[in-house]
């Protein structure tokens, strides 16, 4: 179910979220419990089928939040795994790591994908075009996992507390594996999007999600203008609102309903390991 | 519901589809907005806004039902206290002022007159926090945003001023709320176009702890998605849902002769 425009719950089709977060008690918030529930709160009211979620260490709390120590990737790990036991019918999981450490990150892809995470998250430990992300990249093809790589749109500078990639670095590292699947996070994110799409338009194995608080008039219709709809993927990131606000908007862009569907999921289950979101298909069937 | 926040005109740093009144209507009825107080977006941006306030009117005269012109003001120029008492001779619910745009500290003297004057003439002073993201500003644009003292000053001004404050996020509105008494507190209301909602809810928090009469809609059209203000509203709390926003024509006395004047 999903909220209408005039408030009432109305019948829909799937809806996967491709970019969220949760939140523990070694986050360094009080709140993190209410966040969490806020989380899911809002998920049903939109109508999100799965959250594909990560955690990402311990936030900033006893390792920096784009600079996760091996401990706190494993602790967030772990969280993960744990939300995604209690929550099965709603939650997928992205392994978290920094590629900094390459052992314990391999590790930890193989550790937590053998225990259901369907995708690997990349911060801004390193910049996206390294060498040192080689190997995570390949055996991320290898298992059919894709990649959400933390993005800045147009990286002028650097920028305090993380290295900080754009769609030019990430489509330097998706040309050197054509097999692996990228995810841009964002696009909404900060940064100008406008110099993204162009970055990564050759780049076919990079699906930009539509996260982030930015709204801009423009945004949407330009992603579709020049990826298409069946290269984006709808997220919410941080703010679920915006992430309603878009889908409201793509409603009234004139996009065809294949095209709505491969935004709110179809693209979102073609690119993710097969058999991935279970409900999606069952959804899809009764919708239809 | 009436938007607060709507602006006609191109923007000097990226290109904004269709910034034109008559699309403006379209998206009012599309997402069942009563009206808009309108805004000349370039106008920010001149030296001298006489000749932006001249296009809004004329642009917007068509649409006098709808969409209210909200003139731009600028306290350091010559005779404009006479280009504010013709926007108030012409019914303005408000006046648009843009102290970083032109230079002025959080104590300008001259913006605390006109905060002054636009107040005695029963109109509202119309901020505006931001108009993009600080993350993705062109690199010309470096006036920054308007700042807590600026607008903790302008409130302080005296008991006829009425702010209504755009685009400001969560951290600015409770640093300048709480540093108000309560009756300055009463002369500002704050628009919900760059408040986020689910999963931080700052809006429900802002709603919890400073009131929801202390905001309005606005939505920053033609720069950010008319669907966001709503959005927001709508993924509320179920025990805020349905809440009500301040209502309009309370805020000044002119706002409440631009909303009568429509109905007529």
């Amino acid at each position: 179910m999903t909220v209408a425009r005039d408030g009432s719950a109305i019948d829909t089709e799937p809806l996967i979220d491709a970019h969220a977060h949760f939140y523990h008690a070694e986050s360094g918030r009080g709140d993190w419990e209410e966040v969490n529930a806020a989380r899911f709160r809002a998920g049903e009211r939109i109508g999100v089928t799965y959250h594909v979620a990560s955690v990402l260490g311990t936030y900033g709390f006893s390792s920096p939040t784009y600079f996760p120590s091996p401990t706190d990737v494993t602790r967030g790990n772990d969280v993960m795994l744990a939300i995604c036991v209690s929550e099965p019918n709603r939650t997928r999981m992205f392994v978290t790591v920094n590629p900094n450490y390459t052992d314990h990150a391999l590790g930890e892809i193989e550790r937590c994908v053998a225990r259901g995470a369907i995708g690997v998250k990349l911060l801004a430990s390193r910049r996206a075009d390294d060498p040192l992300l080689d190997p995570i990249a390949a055996l991320a093809a290898e298992k059919g996992l894709p990649i959400l790589h933390h993005i800045w749109q147009h990286r002028r500078r650097e920028w305090p507390s993380q290295e900080i990639s754009d769609g030019a670095d990430l489509a330097r590292l998706a040309n050197r594996h054509p097999r692996a699947t990228f995810i841009l996070a964002h696009i909404g994110g900060g940064g100008d999007y406008m110099h993204t799409y162009p970055a990564i338009v050759e780049s076919p194995n990079i699906y930009p999600d539509l996260s982030g608080s930015g709204v801009d008039r423009g945004m949407l219709d330009e992603a579709i203008a020049v990826l298409g709809a069946q290269r984006l993927l709808w997220g919410s990131d941080l703010t679920m609102c915006t992430g309603l606000a878009k889908l409201h908007a793509l409603e009234v862009m004139g996009l065809s309903t294949a095209d709505m569907s491969a935004i709110r999921w179809e693209n979102a289950a073609r690119i993710f390991p097969g058999g991935s979101f279970p409900r999606c298909v069952n959804i899809s069937a009764v919708h239809s | 519901m009436i938007d607060v926040n709507a602006l006609i005109g191109p923007y000097p740093f990226r290109h904004v589809p269709h910034p034109d009144p008559e699309v403006l209507v379209r998206v009012l009825d599309r997402e069942g907005i009563t009206s808009a107080w309108v805004g000349h977006l370039p106008s920010a941006f001149y030296r001298d806004p006489t000749a932006g306030n001249r296009e809004l009117a004329l642009r917007l005269a068509p649409y006098a039902d709808r969409l209210h012109a909200v003139p731009t003001i600028r306290p350091d120029w010559p005779l404009w206290d006479r280009a504010l008492n013709v926007a108030a001779a012409a019914g303005a619910p408000a006046i648009r002022a843009y102290p970083p745009q032109w230079g002025m500290g959080p104590h300008d003297g001259s913006m605390r007159e006109l905060a002054l004057a636009v107040g005695e003439r029963g109109m509202a002073l119309l901020l505006t926090v931001r108009f993009e993201d600080l993350r993705q500003r062109h690199a010309m644009d470096t006036a920054g945003d308007l700042s807590a003292a600026a607008i903790r000053t302008l409130a302080r001004a005296g008991a006829s001023v009425r702010l209504v404050v755009t685009a400001a996020s969560r951290e600015m509105i409770e640093e300048v709320h709480w540093s108000l008494t309560a009756d300055e507190q009463r002369r500002v209301f704050w628009d919900i176009s760059w408040i986020w909602g689910p999963p931080e809810d700052h809006l429900a928090k802002l709603f919890r702890t400073i009131g929801a009469e202390r905001f309005v809609f606005g939505t920053h059209w033609p720069l950010r998605l008319t669907q966001t203000p709503s959005a927001n509203l709508d993924l509320l709390p179920d025990d805020l849902l349905g809440v009500s926003l301040a209502d309009v024509r309370t805020i000044c006395p002119a706002a409440a002769t631009s909303v009568s004047a429509k109905k007529r």
